[in-house]
Order: structure tokens, then sequence, then C-alpha cells
């Protein structure tokens, strides 16, 4: 069986004006999208608070459980109702630092049963408290840079022999991160510091492949964080994990296309190098299609059948995927192009 | 075809040991030949899915620093009582020492003789004249003060860890952290609050005199005598059944602590049926409890727990035997788990929950078997797409998908891993990815076959082609789940864990295993037409 025939023939590389014009509106709605909410709808564990999972016999209205959980000063908490409909679960969510959280758990159960009677089930419990909230928070985003870091220096000196290079751009990554920490900078802008000098170092040492693979991946978590914004998920420690499994998904796609390139350049010395990318995106199509297929398909049973708990997490890595197959392919490559392009100058390299 | 059997001959080796790995995780009992010299770790489940509490408490050891602080406050005063010296006021300067006031007619020399030869880990700053006096501030050595911090730190974890394992909990783990903080995880449990309680209670238990030349009402108004304090004592009122506090005038001095306490029992009041818990003082308590009873006949003595007065019952009599009952309207349970504080012993400072995440049973039974449900219907659907894609090639691609599992399974058994439920996620995401390498595999053969190329060449060609670009996706994917096995915790460093282990044996089994297979098929049987 055969999805793609072989000797296929799509000219991707030629419609990769509409793939940047489309890229870009979605970007632009992420950042717009951010800028509306005022940030990312931050989970429990960045933003400190607590948060109740309830199960119980009955339908109750949030005002039934607010007014339950008056005698031990919950009442102006937040009442979600969670999962699925007449599941009877609910999500009970205070960031009020005044309550002693220690044990809140049971205090909700007794409030609970005093009003409801039996049959109150406490699923879950998470109080982070706002110190331990930012100390994920900063870890999170360090896990993010470090593997974005790691991943450039991997690419620059598997596909240009630049390890020196990249080594080099490592290093002054790091120390740059580093001075910047010392004038208190924040995390999140030792992030965009950090984002900006090594799209810089990419430029400078012309390290192209990286260049490539770095802004596909930027472009997928980008994009997977805009599907939450959107949706208004939230985000947790957990879809975090996602996020950096994306990572490493869209460089998987990119690199099995990159591979292809590298190995066709030897072979085909004739051809401009915009059709070898094509030729190269054709031949790994139907891999790509392919394994793309089946990880969704595993995906898809998880955020359906794998319960609530795992439904975000899922439903990230879902997103990332399907744009993660799309960048490698309509992202990556031309970025490659543009970058030869302006390296060999208005010579052969040009259309 | 030597090679071939050497490979078959490994691949037996790794299942045989798979199994063996396997073993503990899977039967419920091993028999006891097996432990004498075969492996017995196990799978062990994450508190997500098992249920239970995860907690980080931070040990404020600034608040030990403060009490060291106190105790020489007091500890000078007789000191200087002991040489004559007379001062106007000694207290502690926040966590940084301690300030003495004395008259400015006093000779400094006198107090810095007293200074350097009891308290060598203070340096006395020059003095400096006040309008109450004379000025001495004495500067804890940063040395001594990290040793203070340290102490207290590593008492606390003692002390959790003696309370937890009195408490009855099967596997729990408590390890410090960095920044004074304590990890604490416990599986299984089924009442999180009552062990939360346990756990961060400081148990500091004091007797002190109730102060009866005073007047409560006086002191209630504001205007508390030197030396004493008011603590309360909080019980319920027997006509309405409301929740009442009971204020009492205490010295502020506790002659005796719990630090004298050899042991706790609960017993059982005889006449009400009522649980009560019964101490036992070492002699040096019982001592000291036999001179303060026997000086005290008639007054009365609070038995006051982290600032709680629990009870206070008028001395009769002198008592000696160094034994001593505490009161109070306790249920079984309350009384159970003050004895246990007790006998642990008291928290050197006070510990404070930063992090709390209580999964209960109910919820982690559902995690395991949707997570469940979702592998296999997500595992059957792609088992069915490759082998109706490359039909023979997708079986045996399927059997090496099969394989994959028990090695990630014995995998996660070797490294004495935990199963989380992002852990699931990754074993489920690595059934969809370990298909991408045979993907791989099988479109450069069969492109090697459109250019005419016998089936042996094609094979080889294949794999040696395709084996580049494996590696390389394969360690950028391993880069990201190391970094997040660094900068993870809990679950997710469970889910770091899944997924590398899960990208070894898929590498293994969709590069080798598959290989022996087509070889035996292809150069061993010398099939000429390959089904891909």
């Amino acid at each position: 069986m055969e999805i793609i025939k072989p000797g296929i023939n799509i000219d991707f590389i030629g419609k990769r004006k509409i793939a940047f014009v489309l890229s870009g509106i979605l970007i632009l709605t992420t950042f717009a999208l951010l800028l509306l909410r005022g940030g990312p709808n931050y989970g429990v564990d960045f933003t400190g608070g607590v948060v109740i999972q309830v199960k119980l016999e009955q339908t109750r209205s949030p005002s039934e459980i607010r007014e339950a959980l008056a005698p031990i000063e919950l009442s102006d908490s937040i009442i979600q109702e969670f999962g699925e409909k007449d599941a009877n679960e609910y999500l009970i969510r205070t960031t009020k630092p005044e309550v002693q959280t220690a044990g809140l758990g049971g205090k909700v159960q007794e409030a609970l049963t005093a009003k409801f009677g039996q049959g109150v089930d406490i699923r879950q419990v998470e109080m982070v408290g706002p110190q331990v909230g930012e100390d994920l928070r900063q870890k999170a985003l360090l896990a993010i840079f470090y593997s974005m870091l790691l991943i450039a220096v991997y690419i620059s000196g598997r596909f240009e022999m630049k390890w020196l290079m990249s080594i080099i751009m490592a290093l002054a990554l790091a120390s740059a991160v580093y001075v910047s920490s010392l004038f208190g900078a924040g995390v999140t802008i030792l992030i965009l510091i950090a984002l900006v000098v090594t799209v810089g170092f990419c430029w400078f040492l012309n390290l192209r492949y990286a260049m490539g693979a770095i802004v596909a991946l930027m472009h997928d978590v980008i994009i997977t964080f805009g599907a939450f914004a959107l949706t208004n998920k939230e985000i947790s420690l957990s879809i975090v994990a996602a996020l950096l499994t994306i990572a490493g998904y869209s460089l998987n796609d990119t690199i099995v296309v990159f591979d292809r390139i590298r190995e066709n350049i030897g072979r085909h010395r004739r051809k401009n190098f915009d059709e070898v990318i094509n030729t190269s995106i054709n031949e790994t199509l139907s891999r790509t299609i392919l394994t793309g297929l089946t990880t969704l398909v595993v995906l898809f049973a998880l955020l359906f059948l794998g319960g609530t708990v795992i439904h975000d997490f899922a439903f990230a890595l879902i997103v990332g995927i399907i744009v993660g197959t799309y960048s490698s392919v309509y992202v990556a490559s031309p970025v490659l192009l543009m970058w030869e392009a302006r390296s060999s100058g208005a010579g052969k390299g040009k259309k | 075809m030597k090679n071939l059997k050497w490979r078959a001959a490994i691949l037996g080796a790794l299942i045989l040991m798979a199994l063996i790995y396997l073993t503990p995780s899977l039967s419920k009992e091993l028999p006891g030949w097996w432990s004498s010299f075969l492996p017995q770790e196990k799978i062990n489940l994450g508190l997500d899915l098992q249920g239970g509490v995860h907690l980080i408490l931070e040990v404020e050891v600034n608040k030990a620093v403060e009490s060291h602080l106190e105790r020489v406050v007091e500890d000078l005063k007789s000191d200087l009582r002991k040489s004559k010296i007379r001062y106007v006021d000694i207290r502690r300067i926040g966590t940084e020492g301690v300030e003495l006031i004395c008259m400015s007619e006093q000779d400094p020399k006198d107090i810095e003789k007293v200074i350097e030869a009891n308290y060598p880990d203070y340096n006395l700053e020059p003095p400096e004249a006040t309008e109450k006096g004379t000025s001495y501030r004495m500067i804890i050595s940063p040395r001594a003060k990290d040793h203070i911090v340290r102490m207290a730190a590593d008492q606390a974890l003692e002390t959790i860890r003696n309370r937890v394992d009195q408490f009855g909990v099967s596997e729990p783990d408590i390890r410090p952290q960095p920044n004074h903080r304590i990890l604490i995880q416990l599986p299984g449990i089924k009442d999180p609050k009552r062990a939360i309680e346990l756990i961060g209670k400081t148990a500091l238990l004091e007797f002190k005199l109730v102060d009866e030349e005073n007047s409560l009402e006086e002191a209630l108004g504001g205007n508390i005598p030197p030396g004493s304090e008011i603590l309360y004592q909080s019980t319920y009122d027997s006509k309405t059944g409301r929740k009442v506090n009971v204020p009492y005038l205490l010295k502020k001095r506790a002659p005796l602590t719990g630090e004298s306490l050899t042991d706790a029992r609960v017993s059982i009041d005889s006449q009400y049926g009522d649980p009560y818990v019964s101490i036992s003082f070492d002699a040096r308590g019982a001592r000291l409890f036999e001179r303060i009873t026997g000086d005290n006949v008639g007054k009365r003595l609070a038995i006051v727990l982290d600032n709680n007065v629990y009870s206070a019952p008028v001395i009769r009599d002198r008592i000696a035997g160094g034994k001593a009952q505490i009161t109070g309207h306790f249920t079984m349970e309350e009384a159970k788990d003050l004895a246990i504080v007790l006998r642990a012993g008291a928290l050197p400072a006070p510990v404070n929950i930063l992090e709390e995440r209580t999964v209960g049973p109910s919820l982690g039974q559902d995690s395991i078997r949707m997570g469940f449900r979702s592998m296999v219907v997500g595992g059957l659907i792609v088992i069915l797409l490759v082998a109706l894609y490359y039909k023979l090639s997708g079986l045996i691609a399927d059997l090496a998908l099969l394989l994959n599992l028990p090695l990630m399974m014995a995998g996660l058994a070797f490294f004495g891993a935990t199963l989380t439920l992002p852990g699931i996620a990754g074993i489920i995401l690595t059934i969809g990815m370990a298909v991408d390498a045979n993907v791989l595999i099988f479109e450069r053969i069969r492109e090697e076959l459109r250019l005419g190329k016998p089936p042996r060449a094609a094979i080889e060609t294949g794999y040696s082609r395709a084996l580049v670009t494996i590696l390389d996706s394969n360690v950028t994917t391993f880069i990201a789940a190391l970094v997040l096995f660094q900068f993870g915790t809990g679950p997710i460093k469970g889910f770091a864990v899944t997924l590398s282990i899960g990208l070894l044996a898929s590498f293994y089994t969709a590069v080798f295993f598959t290989r022996i297979i087509f070889d035996y098929l292809y150069v061993h049987r010398k099939r000429k037409e390959v089904s891909i």
C-alpha cells in the first residue's frame, strides 16, 4: 500500500510565501491573544494557590458548593465543573493566602459532608505555595532554554561539522545569560535574550541548519502555546513537559528532511538548492505523513480514552505534532533556503 | 551465518533478562529461592497512580537560630549573676546576636572576660554608649550560625522520619532538598489530613506554672506582667457544643519540656473510657518534675503543646516516679497521634508546607484503567495500520513494537524507576514514535527496490542509510528528555525516564531486532520477493 506515489513532485518550496503568511498570522494571533488575556493562563503549579478536585454523589450548583464551604472561609473560591457531563466532579480553586492551606482537602471534605451528607470523594488536592510556584516557573523556562541550546549545538555540529563554533556559541550564550542575570533580569527576559543571541549567532556564524531547525521549533512551541491561549486551557507543569516533547518531535521531523537534503546535495550537484530541497521533501513525504499519522492515532486514543488528568497533555501534543509536521515541510526547509540564498549572494542559490 | 546466530543469541538473552526483571513486578509473591540471587526491583507506581500525598516542607531555620539566641540570653543572665555583674537589659537582636546593656560605671573588662570565656562563638563589638547605659553587642559567628541551621534541618528530617515510621506508611520517601526543604512522599495513604497534621506539628511540649499572683482580667486588658504570657485552651462548651477558647495567664519560663520524655503511650480512662496520653520522664526530668510539683502544691501546672494549653490541673501532691498524664477531649486517633509526636520528639523549628499534592485512591485507579485502555486501543490501531501498509514487513515491525513493551517495562524495573501517569503517556507516545524508525527503514528499502536492487542489497542499503537519520532524530529527542529529567519534578521526571528508556528500547527493536528477521528471511532463506 502507498499513500504517496513514488516520484511525486509537489512544489512545496514554490508555495513557501503562502506558508510564511499563514505561519505569521498564527504567531501574531498567539501574541495578540496573550496580550489580550494578559499573559498565559498559568495553572496552580506556577501561580501558587490551591485546587481541590471533588466528586459528589449528586449534581450541585457552584453556589451550593460555595455555601457549603462558607464555614471554612472558602466561600469566595472559584467552583468549576470538571470532566465529563454528569460526572459530578468539581474543581475548587482559591488563591487566598491567609487561608491555612495545609490539610485543606480534609477540611473541604468535612465541610461538604456536613452539608451534602456522605459520598464526598476528594479526588485530588494540589497546593503550591507562592515561592514554589515561582521556582517551578523558573525551572520550566530554564528547561525550555537549555533544551534549545543543546539541540542547536548538536545540529550545528552534526550537519555542518561546526562543533567548535557551536560550542563557542553555547559558551557565549551561557555567559550572556549569566551576565544579564547579574543585572537582575527576570527569567522571561533571560529566555528572550538567549533566543535573540542564539538566532544572532546562527546568523553570524552562518549555521544555516541550526537556524532552520530552531526557527521551526520556536514556531511549533509558540503556536501550541497559542492553541492553549485560544481554548483558555491552563499551562501546568505537564504541559511544559509536552512542549519539550513537541520540541523533540519537531526536530525529529526536521532532521529527517535535513538529512535527506544533505545527502541529495552530494548526489545532484547540477540542481539548484531549492530544487534539491523540494526533491528531498518529496522523497521523505510518505514517511512524514505515515509517522505523523501513527503518532496522532495513539494521541487521539489518549485524548478520548485517557481520562481527564491526561486530556490537556494529549491536546498539547496533538497540536504540536500537527504543527510540527507542517513546519518541517513549510518552515524549516524554506528558512534554510533563505539563508543559503543570503550567504551565497545573488549567485546560483537564488531562483 | 555465524553472525546471525550470534545476534539471535543476544536477542534471546535480552528477552530472558527482560522477563527476569519483569517477574517481581508481575507476580504477587516471589519464591524464596528467587530473592537470593535474582533481582527484586519492582516498577514503582507513582503517587498519581496509586494515590497518596506529596509534600514539600520548609524548615524555618531562622526560628531555630532565634530560639538558640533566646537560650543564650537566659544563660548569659545567670552567668552575669554568678560573676556579680549587674545589667540593665539583655535581648536578642533578630537572628544576629545578643545585646547586653549595662550601667556605664561597669568595667568593660569584666564583661569582656565573661563573654569571651563562655561564648567563644560570638564576636563582641566595641561598647557603645546609649541612653540606657553602655551597650555590648555580641554577634554570632557565621560558622556557628551555619551549624545551628544545619543541625536544625538534619534534626527536623530525622524527627519527621521517626513520626512517619511510627504512623505506619508502607514505603515512604523522605529526603532533604536544597534550601532546608524536605520532600515527603507517602504513597497509598488513606487519611491525608491526619498525616499532614502529624508531620507538620512542631510538638513542643512545655510544662508551665499558672501565674496566680497576677490577675488574668488585667492581663487580658493589655497589662501583661513581665515574665508572663497569655495562652489559650480550646475546648468544647458542653452545653452549646461550640468551640471556645479559654485564656490562661502563665509564667513564660518552662521549667520542664518534652526534651526529658522517654515514652508516651495512649491509655484509656477506666471511669469514662476517654483516651489520654501517659508520659514518662527520664531521670533528670523525673527529678525536676518531683521538685516542681513538691514546691508548688496547691498551684496549677499547665501542660502546653505548641502554645496551646491542653490542661491545667491543680497540683495536689508531690509527684515522684516521673510519670504524668495529658488529658483533653481526645478522640482515639488524636491521642494516638499525640503519643507519636511526643515519642518522636519536637521539631527544632516550625515547618511550613510549601507544596501539597494529594491524589485520592479512586482517581489513581481511574488513571491506570484509562491509561491502559488508551494504550491498548491506540496500539492496536497502529499495529493494524503498519501491517496494512507494509504487509509482511509491517508484521515484522509490529512484532518489534510488541517486543518493545516488555523491554521498556524491564528497563523501568531495572532502573527502579517510577511509573507515573505522564509516564504512561510517554510509553504510548513511544509506541507512535517507535514506528518511525521502521518507517524510515522501510521507505528506504522501497526506494532501493525501485532502483532495481536485489532484496539483499536493498535491505542492506536501506538499513545503513536510514540508520544515520534514526540516530540523529533519536539523539535530539533524547536531549529533550535529558533536560526534562534535570529540571522536572515528580511525574515529569517519570515522563522523562519512560521516554528515554522507550527511545533506547525502540532503537534496539526497530533497528536490530527487525534486521535479524530480515536477514533470516532474505539472506538465510534467500526469499526472492520482499513483501513491503
